[in-house]
């Protein structure tokens, strides 16, 4: 593999524990997986990460490290005082064999705590970050729903998007008078006002109370459609306590945002308010107003696959070609990416790394990549502009801030890649115009 | 409670304040679990020492996330090629688990070797490759033999120490590179080798640049714009120079045990440090016109810069720093560098400092000032502002610490974009810390009751 387009599953299981209410985390696995990733989360967030790690050495890689693990639980809640507990694991723990679950079990059990402690089997072979959020979430919803007494709050179950975009989901759900257990939310946790005084552990979060009472919810909202049913936390909650399961799609473009305020209204039996209603027309106008500066764009959209899938949606509403999309292992995003003239030319790698965007890229001529960082390469070798989007985002500032979800975050995003393209065409077109034309007359 | 008491007693011994009752404390020992180190892994001290090697194929032996991590991870900068910014890996899976990864490995470089012709390869060991027992030694071997190259085995395992281990895995696997030569004539050839530098934003060339003007040829840079070839000469130098010493000592003791080179510590950070360090090398290559010209490059230098330095030190002087960086050498050059500033250190402390660099920082602080070894977020919050830092110098971790506790904060890392070392670069320092400590943005966060 040449340039990976993605980090692995450890890191999506810290960045879904981020999101609960007063926890930490512990990476059972030697002291650099946590580093490695703290590090690349601050960047990105800009935001302190404290993260764990039961520190193995040899030592404990050949006699096991459930001595290390719990020395780490214990000097975690010394420091941290946590609320919850989330102990995910390396290659090295999952190689050498580590039942996290029964040593976190018998932790518990042994110390008399009323502290949950959420274990999650993270192998960083077993797949990329975004199947190790999965993962956690879905061990998150399987330890702490327990408590079936029915309430009104509707679980809505994310994948990993920028905190702007969560306040925004948010603001729509209260918009349209719908209580909620958002989960897991870094809205706060690692997006943080500036503060006179400085806490360890950030407010915010999941809470832990709402995550106990996860079964009795009126239904399940679950941005997850290239989601595997063994791992989708929805499927979890309705086969196991018959919570309605509405699978949707990340609401970017005017489609999916119009699929998610349709199931705002059927859940709530409430119309849409005007003010969201204006939101609508006004992404329309701007819609109208781009569309034939966005018929030029031939995109590369590369990142995790919900965002991915979502983007390559509002790309299709808006004439931008989809030319290289960076699917998952499964193939479930190929399979739901709709066929029509505009697809002519799309090629979804599965599993794909740099190397394999960067050659279909230039092979489709490629004029516009959306994704992370990581694709700054596609400009600098190739000239590609990178309109940034997702995680991790280290070579900008506020990735945290970036809104592209709902009528108004999509609009802002289309702004972004339209205006991209234009500043394109603005810098080249007459120089391209001279050597096409001009040069031929002398 | 002590005044440096940390919330784990376990850590305590890992602490001392200068002046009171102990003076030594406890460094280069495994990290305790929990603690949230700063430290990074033995994969990543061997990866960081390598990486500028520009010409060499990187490829991790092991799962996507420790390339992903580590791809371009430093702003090392190439006068030549661009292959060393790429990161490569056999992306073991489950399956590679069970089965073992050699035949992967094999492939890999077979295949990465026809696409991109180069003469060198390190591979680089992950934890997993450690405990699934591939024969490393042995893929490589049969791979150089096959290619006609050098496929160089980095043995980096993440587990079996802490980043100390990986440079020395880094150093071992560059001692396996270079060439022996008749000593004699390598002798009087009047040239050196650099250690410790990874030109970050063209630091190499800067100091290449002074030696240049003193008649002083550089033979090779480890690792900084360094290539297969310049590595494989190392052994012709004359002298060696020690910058970094934290991830070179080992390779030069080694240099000077094999090769009977030569080897002093140098420091191109500050002005005090850079003057001292050229004079040491003229005098090390036996004085005379070199020597001179050394003392020419130093007043024509330092009569360009004190001015600007002065300038930025009037608005600094009485403020303090703090300092938590990966190595000793750069907390001493830093300690100094501040007094250059007329700002004194409070706090002080590295992940990987060695006993005898702790001994000379606590020569040169003043009493009250707390140092510390692989120190955590919780320690730094509490000694950052029971010291009353004005400022950090740290890692991309620790910068959004320092921010949130209102304080300024200097890139002193590899992600840096401008020099920082020889006369621009103190110039270059003294302005970031200017930037960091004077903004206007402060003023609004003291208001709200911090700072």
């Amino acid at each position: 593999m040449e340039n990976p387009c993605h980090m692995c599953m450890p890191m999506g299981g810290i960045l879904a524990l981020k999101g609960i209410e007063q926890a930490m985390v512990i990476v059972h696995g030697s002291q650099g997986c946590s580093t490695y990733m703290r590090r690349h989360i601050a960047e990105h967030f800009n935001e302190p990460v404290d993260v764990g790690s039961s520190s193995l050495n040899e030592k404990g890689t050949v006699y096991g490290g459930e001595a290390n693990l719990c020395k780490a639980l214990d000097n975690i809640r010394k420091v941290y005082q946590p609320g919850l507990i989330g102990v995910v694991t390396t290659c090295l723990a999952e190689t050498i064999g580590e039942d996290i679950a029964r040593i976190a079990s018998e932790y518990r059990h042994e110390r008399n705590l009323d502290m949950p402690i959420v274990t999650a089997n993270t192998p960083g072979y077993g797949g990329n970050h975004s199947e190790g959020y999965w993962v956690t979430v879905r061990r998150l919803v399987e330890t702490m729903a327990t408590n079936t007494e029915r309430h009104n709050k509707v679980n809505v179950i994310i994948p990993s998007i920028s905190p702007a975009d969560i306040r925004e989901l948010k603001r729509l759900l209260t918009a349209m008078e719908i209580e909620y257990t958002l989960l897991p939310d870094i809205s706060d946790t690692l997006d943080r006002p500036y503060l006179a005084a400085y806490s360890k552990l950030p407010a915010g979060g999941t809470a832990i109370a709402d995550l106990y009472r996860l079964g009795g919810a009126p239904a399940t909202i679950e941005f997850g459609v290239t989601l595997d049913d063994k791992v989708s936390p929805g499927k979890y909650l309705k086969d196991t306590f018959g919570v309605p399961l509405y699978s949707l799609a990340l609401p970017i473009g005017i489609e999916n945002t119009d699929a998610f305020i349709k199931v705002l209204e059927e859940i709530s039996g409430r119309k849409c308010p005007e003010d969201v209603e204006s939101e609508r027309g006004r992404l329309l106008d701007g819609m109208i107003d781009s569309h034939k500066y966005n018929f030029a764009g031939r995109s590369a959209v590369f990142g995790d696959p919900e965002l991915v899938y979502a983007v390559t949606r509002l790309c299709l509403e808006n004439g931008i070609r989809p030319i290289v999309v960076a699917g998952d292992k499964s193939g479930n995003a190929a399979r739901l990416l709709p066929q029509s003239d505009l697809t002519a030319e799309m090629v979804v790698l599965p599993d794909p790394d740099f190397n394999n965007v960067e050659q279909q890229a230039r092979a489709g001529k490629v004029n516009i990549a959306i994704g992370h960082s990581d694709g700054r390469f596609l400009t600098e070798r190739h000239q590609i502009p990178l309109v940034r989007l997702g995680f991790p985002i280290h070579d900008r500032i506020g990735g945290q801030r970036l809104l592209s979800i709902g009528y108004t975050g999509s609009m802002l995003l289309l702004d972004r890649i339209t205006n991209t393209l234009l500043a394109e065409k603005y810098t080249h077109y007459r120089e391209n115009m001279y050597q096409t034309y001009y040069s031929k007359t002398s | 409670m002590s005044e440096t008491a940390a919330a784990i007693s376990e850590r305590e011994q890992f602490i001392a304040t200068k002046g009171r009752r102990k003076n030594t404390l406890k460094c280069d020992a495994d990290s305790i679990a929990g603690c949230v180190s700063q430290r990074a892994c033995v994969y990543c001290g061997a990866r960081v020492v390598l990486n500028p090697v520009t010409d060499a194929i990187h490829l991790v032996h092991g799962p996507v996330g420790c390339a992903s991590y580590t791809w371009d991870i430093r702003g090392s900068l190439s006068s030549g090629s661009e292959l060393y910014r790429n990161s490569f890996t056999t992306d073991l899976r489950e399956q590679d688990i069970i089965f073992g990864g050699e035949k992967k490995l094999a492939r890999t470089i077979d295949e990465l070797v026809e696409k991109y012709k180069s003469k060198l390869v390190f591979v680089y060991s992950t934890c997993i490759v450690g405990v699934i027992g591939d024969d490393l030694t042995a893929v490589c071997k049969a791979a150089a033999s096959r290619h006609g190259i050098e496929v160089i085995p980095v043995e980096s395992s993440g587990f079996i120490g802490n980043k100390s281990a990986g440079y020395r895995a880094a150093c071992e696997a560059l001692l396996k590179l270079i060439d022996p030569v008749d000593r004699r004539e390598a002798a009087a050839s009047r040239s050196l080798n650099y250690l410790g530098d990874f030109n970050l934003a063209g630091e190499a060339w800067i100091v290449k640049d002074y030696l240049t003007q003193m008649g002083v040829q550089i033979n090779t840079v480890f690792t900084g714009d360094s290539t297969s070839d310049t590595i494989k000469s190392a052994a012709k130098a004359s002298l060696n120079i020690v910058q970094c010493a934290g991830s070179m000592y080992y390779l030069a003791g080694k240099l000077q045990e094999l090769y009977g080179i030569p080897y002093q510590q140098v420091s191109f950070l500050g002005l005090e440090d850079t003057a001292q360090s050229l004079r040491n090398i003229a005098e090390a290559l036996g004085g005379g016109e070199i020597r001179a010209k050394a003392e020419v490059i130093i007043r024509r230098e330092t009569d360009r810069v004190l001015p600007i330095i002065q300038g930025y030190r009037e608005k600094l002087a009485g403020k303090k720093a703090a300092v938590y960086v990966g190595g000793g050498f750069k907390a001493i050059s830093l300690i100094k560098q501040f007094r250059e500033l007329g700002m004194e250190v409070v706090m002080v402390g590295t992940q990987t400092g060695r006993q005898e660099e702790y001994d000379t920082i606590h020569s040169l602080v003043s009493d009250g000032t707390v140092i510390l070894d692989d120190a955590n977020p919780a320690e730094l919050e509490k000694f950052m502002t029971g010291q009353g830092a004005h400022l950090l110098v740290g890692g991309v971790k620790e910068r959004p610490l320092a921010y949130k506790l209102g304080l300024a904060f200097l890139d002193h890392n590899h992600n840096r974009k401008h020099p920082l070392s020889g006369y621009d670069g103190a110039v270059n320092f003294a302005q970031e810390v200017y930037s960091t400590v004077c903004s206007p943005v402060w003023q609004y966060t003291t208001r709200q009751g911090g700072g």
